[in-house]
Order: C-alpha cells, then structure tokens, then sequence
C-alpha cells in the first residue's frame, strides 16, 4: 500500500518536473529576438513543410466532413420539414468546433508528428550538438522557426478546413438532395456572427497550433536518442496533442459559448 | 604544463544519472600540440569533451579553457567563445538536409559577413585539404563513412579556430580511411597551429600522432606522459589498457556470486 502510494506520489512529481522543463524549454525558445534576414528563410520553410504539406490530408478531410454533415444534417432535419437551416447548421458545426478541433487533431498526426521525428533524429545523430559546438544556438535555429511555423500555420488550415467543409455540406444539400441554395447561404450568413463564431474559432485554432506545435517540438527534442526513444516521443506527441485539444476545448467552449 | 595549457581541469567531479563519472579528474592539455584522451568505453571520454565544450556542467572542480572557467559562462558568451572551438563528432553530424559545400558553408553563414565569392574560395579550401574538393555538390546520404568524417572535419575548421576536438574519429574505419584520418589530423595541427584534443580508444593510432596522452579509467586519471613515457608507465592497469590484456586490474569477468551458488552447488560438493 505504500509503495503504491510512494510510486503515485513519483509520478506526480515527475509529471510537475516534465511541465517545468517543458516551461523552461518554451521560454528558451521564445527568448530570443531571431534576426530576419536570417530568421525569415528559415520560417518560410518550416511553413512550407508543416502548412503547405498538410494541404492535401486538411482539403480532403473538410471536403468529406461537409459532404457528411450535409447527408446527416438533411436527413435529420428534414424529418422536421427544415432542412433549410442546413447550411446554418454546417457552418456552425464548422466554424465554431469541427474546424478547429479536427484540423489540429490531424495537424497533430500529420505535422507534429513530423516535427518530434525529426528533431528526434536530428538529436540522435548528434545533428544539435554540432550545432551547439558551432555557436549557434539549436533552440533559435531549429526550434524557433518550426514552433512558430506551427502556429501560424493551424488557423490558416482550420480556416480552410471550414471552408472547403461548408463546400461539401453544398454539394450534398444543394447539388444532391436539392436543398435550395440561397435558404443554404442565406441562412448560413443569418445566423453566422463573425466574432461570436468566426473569430471565436480562429482563437480555438490558434491556442491548438501553440499547444500543438509546443508538444511536438519539446517531445522531439527531449526525447531518449534512440529509435525506440524516437518511436516513443512520436507516439506522445500525437496521444499528448489529442488529448490537449479535445481538453483545451471543453474549456474554450464552456467560456466562449457557455453564456456562465 | 602550467602557462602553457590551453585546457586545464582541476579535481573535476561529475555525476550522471546516480553514476559517478569523474571522481577528481585534473588534467593539463598544453597549446598548440596533440593530446590524446585514452580509456576503455564507458570511462567518459567523450564525457570529458562535452565538459570542456561547455555542454555539460561538473558537479565541481574547474574548467579553464584558454583562461575562461568554460562551465561559469553565460549562455551568450559560451556561444561566442564556441566559435574558437571546433568538434568532430563520431557520427561526423553534418545537416542531412544540406550539400557538402553548404555544410561546410553554414558556420561562415552563421558567424560572418563574408561576401559570397569569399566563402565559395574558402569552403572548397577547406573541402581541397580534407581531398574532397570534387565532392562538393554531395548529399551527406551519398557519402561514405569516412567522407562524411573528412567532410565534418572541414566544417570544423571553417572558422580556423584554435582548439579542436576529436571524438572517436578512428572508429569504424577501414585501414585507408583510418590512414587519411591520421594524416589530416597531424597535419592540420602543424599547419594550423592548432590545439588538439583527441578522444580514442584505438592506441596504435592515436600514439603515433600525439604528443601528449592521459588515460582514464574508474573515474580518474590513471597515466598520463608522452606515449614513450606511458609504454614504460609503472601501473599494471596502464599496460593493461596500452596492451590489451584481456584479464588484470580491469577483470575479464563481470562481478558474480559465488559460482557455486548460481550452479546450485552450495548445499555441498565432494
């Protein structure tokens, strides 16, 4: 009975240490003021690498997301005889959670996971340490442009992500069940409010890129320099992130919707 | 060796992970010539790199590197005093992700404002004295092994620094490779000027081009001379080590019970 109560009291410890390295970690990163002759190139590229290459996994995903809202949203409303308000209900769904919450989960599988490996590989072929035994500090040059990158880059995609969904919502109400179309953006542009709605989604996204993009660079570079170290910290930054944003969003939603 | 030690530990202490790595390590690396670090894997040779690099901190003692207590620096200044210094890794560690030329470019980017013309001239001086002028347009995932060393050698020097590290360089290598190896660090320590400090546990090698060495083992310092004092060094676990003897004061068997006991024996044998 007492060691367990020892090990729990281990791990909670453990966990307070983790989230203080992890502070320090973030608080070396942000600073230092990155010059921008240098800084610039260096976070085009990492938005490149994490915005424009998750493109493809974000537009595909909203597009059927939108076209499965849409044969869901119809079928249940019609049974009310208001499958008018489907272009209301798609975009609201859209906007305010399923844009946000599923573009980070996905930036996390696809992105995050990316960077933790490769900052990972970068440390266990000693890549950080030259690195540092040239002078120039690994948190500002590989660190810094990849965090940033991240969160920049999780509100443009969460944006598309609603976008390109409230297409497919149009094309499975509107071109298939024959939905008309100006009740389908009519009604949409009726009951959307840009800072109640709009605005209050893209704060979501943001707060998902930051905490995103944080998890995924720090699991990589403390990771054990291993293969089965890199393995393990690429598993903890997507089970980390989902876990952050599925909780992280309760809470934005319970203080920007929750009327308290 | 006093005023003429370009590194210079005092009773250094170092523990990581509940193990003590450094018990009271001192040791004295003069400027300008070829140290070499000896010592049977694990006893914390490149450890003791990472220490004078400023990578890692001592529990105590001191650390003085061209008369600068290298672990009492602040973050900044440790970066800048890092350009004096140069460190060829085992693994070489070039970026994966650039050419040759642009891995041998990347510290004059970082560091200087050269024009481009003058770093083109000194990254292919630099890649003609590691004989890989030709190389230059490589991926690092097109080199071999020993290319990949030679070629981290160059970006090592990039900057003409004034001390320079080699961690394990010989390992892995074949003759040829490991012959090259040898010769390029003789002779950009006589034509450089430079301060070396090489990490080794390959004793032919490494005796042949230092003029100083110092072995450690069990956490301090077990010998230490010119390698023609250290062939004629008193201590049984100095010639163990030069000699490779597989049994001596470092034991070919890992500490166990009794035999007996783990054969079942130890309710009595005729």
């Amino acid at each position: 009975m007492i060691n367990r109560i020892a090990s729990f009291g281990r791990s909670g410890i453990d966990l307070v240490i983790s989230f203080g390295q992890a502070g320090r970690f973030l608080a070396g990163v942000l600073s230092g003021v990155p010059h921008p002759a240098t800084g610039f190139p260096l976070l085009m590229k990492q938005l490149y690498s994490v915005g424009v290459l998750s493109l493809a996994i974000i537009v595909v995903s909203g597009l059927f997301i939108g076209m499965v809202l849409g044969l869901q949203g119809y079928t249940i409303l019609s049974d009310f005889g208001s499958e008018a308000a489907i272009g209301q209900m798609i975009a609201l769904t859209l906007v305010r959670e399923l844009g946000p919450v599923v573009t980070a989960l996905l930036f996390a599988g696809r992105a995050g996971s990316a960077l933790t490996a490769e900052i990972g590989l970068m440390k266990a072929t000693e890549q950080l340490s030259s690195m540092e035994m040239m002078g120039v500090d690994p948190l500002r040059r590989v660190i810094a442009p990849r965090l940033w990158a991240g969160f920049i880059a999780m509100p443009v995609l969460a944006i598309i992500f609603s976008m390109v969904g409230i297409w497919g919502g149009m094309l499975v109400g509107v071109e298939w069940l024959g939905v008309f179309e100006g009740s389908y953006w009519g009604n949409m542009q009726a009951s959307v409010d840009f800072w109640d709605d709009v605005v209050n989604g893209v704060i979501k996204s943001v707060v998902f890129g930051f905490v995103c993009a944080w998890i995924a660079v720090y699991q990589g570079y403390d990771c054990v320099p291993t293969s089965a170290g890199i393995s393990s910290a690429t598993t903890k930054t997507v089970v980390y992130s989902s876990l952050a944003v599925l909780g992280l969003d309760f809470v934005l939603t319970a203080v920007m919707f929750g009327n308290f | 060796m006093g005023l003429s030690s370009y590194i210079s530990l005092k009773d250094v202490v170092f523990s990581r992970s509940g193990r003590r790595i450094f018990n009271g390590v001192s040791v004295d690396i003069p400027r300008g010539k070829i140290t070499a670090i000896m010592g049977p894997s694990g006893s914390g040779k490149t450890t003791l790199l990472r220490l004078v690099g400023g990578q890692l901190r001592p529990d105590s003692g001191s650390i003085m590197v061209d008369g600068h207590p290298i672990s009492e620096l602040r973050r900044k200044e440790l970066y800048k005093f890092r350009e004096k210094m140069g460190m060829l890794f085992q693994s070489g560690a070039l970026f994966t992700d650039l050419s040759v030329y642009e891995n041998v470019a990347f510290p004059m980017r970082v560091h200087t404002k050269l024009p481009e013309d003058m770093i083109h001239d000194i990254v292919l001086m630099k890649l003609e004295a590691v004989g890989l002028r030709g190389a230059r347009k490589l991926m690092p995932s097109e080199l071999s092994g020993g290319m990949g060393r030679r070629v981290a050698l160059a970006r090592s020097i990039a900057l003409d620094p004034e001390l320079i590290m080699y961690d394990e360089p010989f390992a892995g290598q074949d003759p040829i490779g490991m012959g090259v190896l040898v010769k390029l660090i003789r002779d950009l320590n006589s034509s450089m000027g430079l301060t070396s400090v090489l990490v080794s546990h390959d004793v032919k090698e490494s005796l042949s081009i230092c003029h100083y060495a110092c072995i450690i083992a069990d956490g301090k310092v077990i010998g230490t001379g010119t390698p023609a004092e250290l062939q004629d060094h008193p201590s049984e676990q100095v010639q163990q080590f030069l000699n490779g003897h597989p049994d001596g004061p470092v034991p070919f068997h890992y500490p166990s019970s009794a035999a007996a006991e783990d054969f079942g024996l130890s309710g009595g044998v005729s």
